[in-house]
């Protein structure tokens, strides 16, 4: 029986190539791996070698034909040892056809579900003075305590008691095996880590600052955020990465930088920024237990600030969703992290006069509580964010965006970014402060919105 | 370049005869069989690409079955496997089902990942195999991981983590055997040497001359192999296996094999001669060595025949299945990118 052999398709884009000679001639004994042909394709010229054993019977392109189309016959070969035949050359080619998906029903744009609304926030009870270490530390014992699989693993996490003291006391109750220090080797560790997560364990990465999670970024979003789409839900990866983000003081360009919009961009991941010491705990253990990889952005200067927080042994927060912190009805500032103390002195200085901020702390970076956002916009019209990272493609202009599509009509005036200078942070205090947003950016910012 | 692959084939195998009496006869059976199912399913697999039905990249592992077939061998249930793109061989070898991996290949819903991860992206926790990693030297990493998580929970298992010479010049690697010194993690990293990082020889791309010293540093023991020997693969692997299980930490391997195919469809190829590829094929194949192996073992031909149309029914069976399965729903677009909350 005649088997047809068919122009190859020899790379991902090509559609037709050149004949460019015959290697075999009609009555040739062909036997697998053998070259049959040259064929000169949109990048290079490529053999194309016998799949079937058999008698080459007929040469249908003769050698120097130019613009075959791949799955053409341009052979034929008599078959040999019962090989089954190939598909016929009429053979449907889904990849080439496939239609693009169509655009959700909704008009917005094709990003993960909006956070469902959730009841108001909860009243967890009595609280007590608590700084943002002791809430990250209590926040990572209770969960290791809750669950053998959650260990945390970074440089100086063990016997240093942690570089910034985070995990102190820790390496004591939890042993070496579950609080373990690493040599500094983020891209290694972080990979373990997420190999780790692969198998079911919950690991927490601690990054000595997020700076040096640029070694690792590969692992985040390569091997952890991607895998469970590309098997299908098979294999997710719990895993958590912690550290201070952004600026701290006087240490420059290369250890002031936020990274929220570097990793809230990516599908997969889940980003939260605490700001009190109740959001460093209640969304610790959040994401301690969220079965994807989380993102958590702490801020170094935060580390010592006292807040009230919850003593409920039970006390956690939901990702996805803002605290409103300061109700008021001339403008929405909007702020993360660190950049919600500014926003709530910014308020008090407004409020003396005569305009009322409604500050909305975001917590989660990703997903984000649009909801929340666009209800306050609704109500005071106007807009402003602000947030240390740099201004171009920053969490502000996402939040403008959707607050764009989702209360254009409710918007009074265009909405207003306090960021960071678009520059790499100067180690001169005077110049790191006019570097990063500050108190009298932010009242003039909510000034000019509301044209007053 | 053929001269170095021969050396360290010929090195293992006695004068003359391809006799290799590390397995039993049933044992050669077996991997005769795994050995061409691969080869099989990457024929077709290569022919189907040809037909413009597996799309993308998609990389061969035609000339490398004795690696992964010998080192599966002293594997067992529980232990977990990782590797890089060149991964269809190592996932039939982990007992993967060959209609599950082609339908992937073809971009299906009948495919491992449902059509939503392609060549070099399927998984089966059920089969111990973690990926099929498309970022070179990953693998590495993670592999320590999966090594890290046995020694976290105290069993007895052991993770092998593939990965080309090329990628063994990524920092990672050292990264990874470093921590796997420290920590005495039961991960057996292979190097499978088929002497070209795409079209970089080894010698181009490596200074080190001896990759099997590549983790001496952190005191962990290495050897190099005859890759194109499923015998001699069977053997390291066993050692290196009781190595980790002892307790004793992690192992290095040198697979000296050779890749017969580009490195993947798009590959000209042209940065070594035919008659190097050819010589390979015809002196070193693992399949052929098995194949006379067992005929000195009296195996009749008729039986080794029947092995051949069995491993090609299978194969068969696979591309009709990879071709009937529809594509992927569309609603899949939006699934699998987070788990739901419970």
């Amino acid at each position: 029986m005649a088997t047809a052999i068919l122009m190859p398709a020899l790379s991902p884009t090509m559609t037709e190539g050149k004949l460019a000679r015959w290697l075999k001639k009609e009555g040739d004994a062909v036997k697998s791996g053998d070259v049959l042909a040259e064929i000169e394709t949109d990048k290079a010229t490529m053999e194309v070698e016998a799949v079937d054993e058999g008698t080459l019977t007929r040469i249908i392109v003769p050698e120097g034909t130019e613009g075959v189309a791949v799955n053409s016959p341009i052979a034929e070969l008599n078959g040999g040892a019962g090989e089954a035949a190939p598909a016929p050359a009429a053979a449907p080619a889904p990849a080439a056809k496939a239609e693009p998906a169509p655009a959700p029903a909704a008009a917005a744009a094709p990003m993960a579900p909006a956070p469902v609304a959730a009841a108001p926030e909860k009243d967890w009870g009595a609280t007590k003075p608590t700084t943002v270490r002791e809430a990250l530390r209590d926040a990572m014992a209770l969960e290791m305590r809750r669950d053998a699989d959650v260990f945390l693993m970074g440089e100086e996490v063990a016997q240093y008691q942690g570089a910034y003291k985070i995990s102190q006391g820790l390496l004591d109750e939890f042993g070496a095996k579950r609080v373990i220090d690493t040599p500094i080797t983020e891209h290694g560790f972080t990979g373990m880590a997420v190999g780790a997560a692969m198998t079911g364990l919950k690991p927490i990465v601690e990054f000595m600052t997020f700076n040096f999670s640029m070694q690792a970024i590969d692992h985040i979003i390569n091997s952890a955020a991607k895998t469970l789409y590309m098997s299908g839900g098979q294999l997710g990866c719990p895993i958590v990465f912690r550290g201070p983000n952004g600026a701290a003081s006087r240490v420059a360009a290369q250890h002031s930088q936020c990274y929220a919009s570097w990793y809230a961009h990516v599908p997969g991941l889940k980003v939260v920024a605490p700001w009190s010491a109740a959001d460093a705990k209640g969304l610790l253990r959040a994401a301690i237990r969220d079965p994807n990889p989380v993102i958590v952005l702490e801020n170094e200067i935060l580390y010592g600030q006292t807040f009230d927080c919850p003593v409920d042994e039970d006390f956690i927060l939901p990702i996805g969703k803002a605290k409103v912190e300061r109700v008021g009805k001339d403008v929405t500032i909007v702020a993360y992290s660190i950049a919600v103390s500014w926003a709530i002195s910014a308020a008090e200085e407004l409020a003396k006069q005569g305009i009322e901020a409604e500050v909305i702390n975001l917590r989660s970076i990703r997903p984000l509580d649009v909801e929340t956002i666009a209800a306050s916009v609704k109500k005071t019209n106007r807009l402003v964010t602000v947030e240390e990272g740099w201004p171009y493609a920053n969490i502000g202009t996402e939040v403008a965006m959707q607050v764009t599509e989702a209360a254009w009509d409710w918007l009074d005036a265009p909405p207003v970014r306090v960021c960071g200078k678009d520059i790499p942070m100067p180690y001169a205090a005077n110049l790191e402060k006019l570097a990063l947003p500050t108190v009298p950016e932010i009242v003039e910012a909510a000034k000019r919105v509301t044209y007053k | 370049m053929v001269q170095a692959a021969e050396s360290a084939t010929t090195k293992r195998r006695g004068k003359g005869s391809n006799r290799e009496p590390v397995l039993s006869k049933e044992q050669w059976q077996q991997a005769y069989r795994d050995m061409l199912l691969i080869r099989r399913f990457e024929e077709k697999a290569g022919q189907l690409y040809g037909m413009g039905l597996i799309g993308g990249f998609c990389h061969l592992y035609i000339g490398q079955e004795a690696v992964v077939v010998g080192m599966q061998m002293c594997l067992e249930k529980g232990d977990q496997v990782v590797t890089s793109y060149r991964d269809h061989g190592h996932m039939l070898a982990t007992g993967m089902e060959a209609r599950g991996v082609m339908a992937e290949l073809t971009g299906r819903e009948g495919g491992y990942s449902r059509g939503k991860g392609g060549s070099m992206h399927m998984f089966s926790r059920e089969k111990g195999f973690y990926g099929g990693h498309g970022i070179v030297g990953a693998q590495v990493s993670i592999g320590a991981g999966l090594g890290f998580a046995n020694w976290y929970r105290g069993n007895k298992g052991v993770a092998v983590a593939y990965f080309g010479e090329g990628a063994s010049n990524q920092g990672q690697c050292f990264e990874s055997f470093n921590l796997a010194a420290l920590l005495k993690l039961p991960v057996i990293f292979v190097i499978e040497n088929n002497k070209y990082g795409m079209g970089t020889s080894v010698e181009r791309a490596s200074a080190s001359k001896d990759l099997s010293k590549n983790a001496s540093p952190w005191g962990i023991p290495g050897e190099q192999v005859d890759g194109m020997s499923v015998s001699a693969v069977k053997e390291a692997g066993e050692r290196a296996a009781q190595h980790c299980r002892d307790g004793r930490g992690p192992y290095l391997l040198e697979m000296k094999t050779y890749r017969y195919r580009g490195h993947s469809m798009s590959d000209p190829a042209k940065y070594r001669t035919r008659e190097e590829v050819q010589k390979m094929r015809e002196q070193h194949d693992c399949i052929e060595t098995a194949r006379n192996v067992l005929l000195e073992l009296s195996v009749s031909e008729a039986e080794l025949k029947k092995i051949d149309d069995e491993v090609k029914v299978i194969v068969q069976d696979a591309a009709d299945f990879a071709q009937a399965s529809p594509e992927p729903n569309e609603a899949e677009l939006w699934t699998d990118v987070l788990v739901e909350a419970k």
